[in-house]
């Protein structure tokens, strides 16, 4: 199967473009693609460098270990990994349900990575395209210029992550390699303290997050012939829905639907996951392409993420943001929206449900409860499924009777995501670069329909000196005959 | 109480020599446990520096941040900074700079005076260990954070 402009027929013959990495973006990803010498567009594809290697990395490691292990696959949602490999190792110690104390203490974990993750990508990685355009000056692209030209974002950006990362050092333990998370619950409930000093700022938090759902709605519909129509594709999409088909970012079934919005499945056991998805592999990329094994590779592919979830499910328990789902619903018109820049609108709506679920939870007293464990029948395999702020994120393990991972199998969001982020980055090509001469602030276009997903492309080392963006034009003959840098 | 240093320590412990800041910043806490200097200095491990940091930054004399380095001097670097845009253009993983620059855009002043530690990597893989190059690069600049703990003033860091 091949895709548009996925394969050219010909690609010894013609001028190759490389972004490597894509800048803002959580990790190293590339971009080729291949013209003729008139300009025109005959491949695009993004190149992503996973981290297969830390389902090998774990084999043979004790289960306790992983999901204090596993943060180190991302710096950035190390507590996603956290919680879906101790969702997958509570099926291992057979503990199916949690005590109410430890499966809130986890929530709330949860919904401030959502938020300070949520609210770090808005303000800080997609703001600078957002309020300042596409084709501003790559200098001033980036959150220093957004803090010069609009101080006040920038400053709830930064206090919104940091509230974030404070409800999580005080579930977790500590703001990196946290521990809260254990097989079969929680080891520390929250102390009085914590719980008051985060009741202090959580009103302002709400209150910044609505503010921010109205400034996304609207920067999206004053323009709307931009933002409906940008790096635009239709596909399935999917996710998990809570009870009564809540927006449920920790726990639910999974359900997908078409792209006319009609269910394709729901209700499903995550547990059989694998009965309903698989992973195709294509010799051009390091990356796996996973589709809905009903419909197949060439139709089955899909999106994850804010843009699935929220119209995904039947409604929001928390009211500000049930009251922006309903606006955006009825924005779309009744149908599916599925242009990538809604993502950004869908992110906010989140952010906003994660600031109230929060807040909800600050006043449920059993956060200070002590009944943290269960434990139940020894299983050998178990699947957690948790979803990250960028999408489904999938934990499958297996545990030999010593206690050691013989099989880990991890679908994250970005994977989820990989054909859908292919295509959008092939139609922004075919729209913006065709025929044109490629400046930066034309390749910054393939970039923004990138980060509208907010891609996770393997934490790798963040040593100074290695985060460069290179750009290369290549002729025919493979010379390079421009290029840019910056580092 | 906010501690007059504050010292940022960054890299992910599981890939190779990108576990140079957090193995420094382990190496520094228990020297300053055994000198009974823990309350001089505030020491802040991370898999990278990002905006929130910046507010780490408020309160103090002076700050210094730790990071390996690929393709830098062997074994570190060390230096004052100063807060830039040049070089921000991830916001992921904001060099010390922008973390400076930041500061100073949120707060309206000037940040405190701020060094890199720069110790030189030679191997970044998932699972690696530390390469022996790393390990000596950590001895050198135990040695130099030993001096700056002890005498934490610019002049002296300056000098």
């Amino acid at each position: 199967m091949t895709y548009q402009l996925e394969t050219a027929a010909h690609p010894e013959r013609l001028r190759r473009v490389a972004i490597d990495p894509v800048s803002r973006v959580e990790g190293h990803g590339k971009v080729t693609i291949l013209l003729d010498e008139q300009g025109r567009v005959h491949q695009v594809r993004l190149h992503i460098v996973e981290f297969r290697g830390f389902e090998k990395f774990i084999q043979g490691r004790p289960y306790w270990e992983v999901p204090v292990m596993v943060q180190r696959l991302c710096g950035i949602c190390p507590v996603s990994h956290h919680l879906a490999a101790s969702k997958a190792l509570d099926i291992i110690v057979g503990a199916r349900k949690l005590t109410r104390a430890a499966e809130k203490l986890r929530r709330l974990m949860h919904y401030g990575q959502i938020l300070q993750s949520h609210a770090l990508h808005f303000f800080h990685l997609c703001s600078p395209d957002l309020l300042l355009g596409f084709d501003s000056d790559v200098a001033k692209r980036n959150i220093v210029g957004v803090a010069a030209a609009h101080p006040e974002i920038a400053r709830r950006g930064v206090l919104l992550r940091k509230f974030g990362q404070e409800v999580i050092r005080v579930t977790a333990g500590k703001r990196v390699h946290g521990t809260g998370a254990v097989p079969g619950g929680m080891n520390k409930s929250l102390t009085v303290a914590e719980r008051d000093e985060l009741l202090k700022e959580i009103y302002h938090v709400v209150a910044w997050s609505r503010d921010a759902v109205r400034l996304i709605q609207k920067v999206h519909t004053q323009n709307p012939g931009l933002y409906n129509s940008f790096g635009i594709f239709r596909s399935n999409f999917m996710s998990i829905v809570g009870h009564n088909g809540d927006l449920d970012f920790y726990h639910g079934t999974l359900r997908a639907r078409d792209d006319n919005g009609k269910i394709i499945f729901d209700d499903v056991d995550y547990q059989q996951y694998d009965r309903y998805i698989e992973e195709e592999v294509r010799p051009w990329s390091y990356m796996k392409f996973p589709f809905f094994k009903s419909i197949g590779k060439e139709h089955g592919w899909y999106k994850v993420g804010p843009l699935a979830r929220v119209q995904n499910c039947n409604q929001i328990s928390t009211a500000f943001a049930e009251h922006e789902r309903r606006e955006f619903v009825d924005y779309a018109g009744g149908s599916p929206m599925h242009a990538p820049l809604a993502y950004h609108w869908t992110r906010m709506i989140e952010m906003l449900h994660a600031a109230e679920v929060i807040k909800e939870l600050l006043h449920d007293d059993d956060l200070l409860g002590d009944d943290l464990m269960v434990t139940g029948e020894r299983q050998m395999e178990g699947v957690g499924v948790i979803e990250a702020p960028r999408g489904t994120l999938f934990h499958h393990y297996q545990v030999d009777e010593n206690d050691l991972i013989t099989m880990a199998n991890l679908i994250v969001s970005t994977t989820n995501n990989n054909q859908a982020m292919n295509e959008a980055v092939r139609h922004v090509a075919r729209r913006y670069l065709h025929g044109r001469e490629i400046t930066e602030g034309l390749l910054n276009h393939i970039e923004v329909a990138i980060r509208a997903f907010d891609p996770c492309l393997s934490c790798a080392t963040h040593a100074l000196g290695k985060m460069p963006l290179a750009v290369e034009l290549v002729d025919p003959e493979g010379q390079v005959i421009h290029a840019l840098s910056r580092s | 109480m906010t501690a007059p240093v504050v010292i940022f320590a960054v890299g992910n412990p599981s890939r190779g020599d990108d576990a140079i800041g957090p193995v420094l910043c382990g190496r520094l806490a228990k020297w300053l446990e055994n000198q009974e200097l823990t309350e001089r200095v505030d020491l802040i491990e991370d898999f990278q520096l990002n905006i929130e940091h910046s507010l780490d930054l408020q309160g103090r004399e002076l700050a210094l941040f730790i990071d390996a380095g690929e393709n830098t001097p062997a074994p570190f670097v060390f230096g004052q900074i100063y807060p830039s845009t040049a070089t921000a253009h991830s916001t992921h993983a904001l060099p010390p700079e922008a973390v400076l620059q930041v500061y100073r855009q949120m707060e309206e002043k000037e940040p405190p005076p701020s060094f890199v530690l720069c110790v030189r990597g030679e191997g970044f893989e998932l699972g690696a260990e530390l390469t022996p190059a790393a390990r000596r690069g950590i001895e050198a600049a135990m040695t130099l954070l030993e001096r700056l703990v002890t005498k934490p003033t610019l002049a002296d860091w300056r000098a």
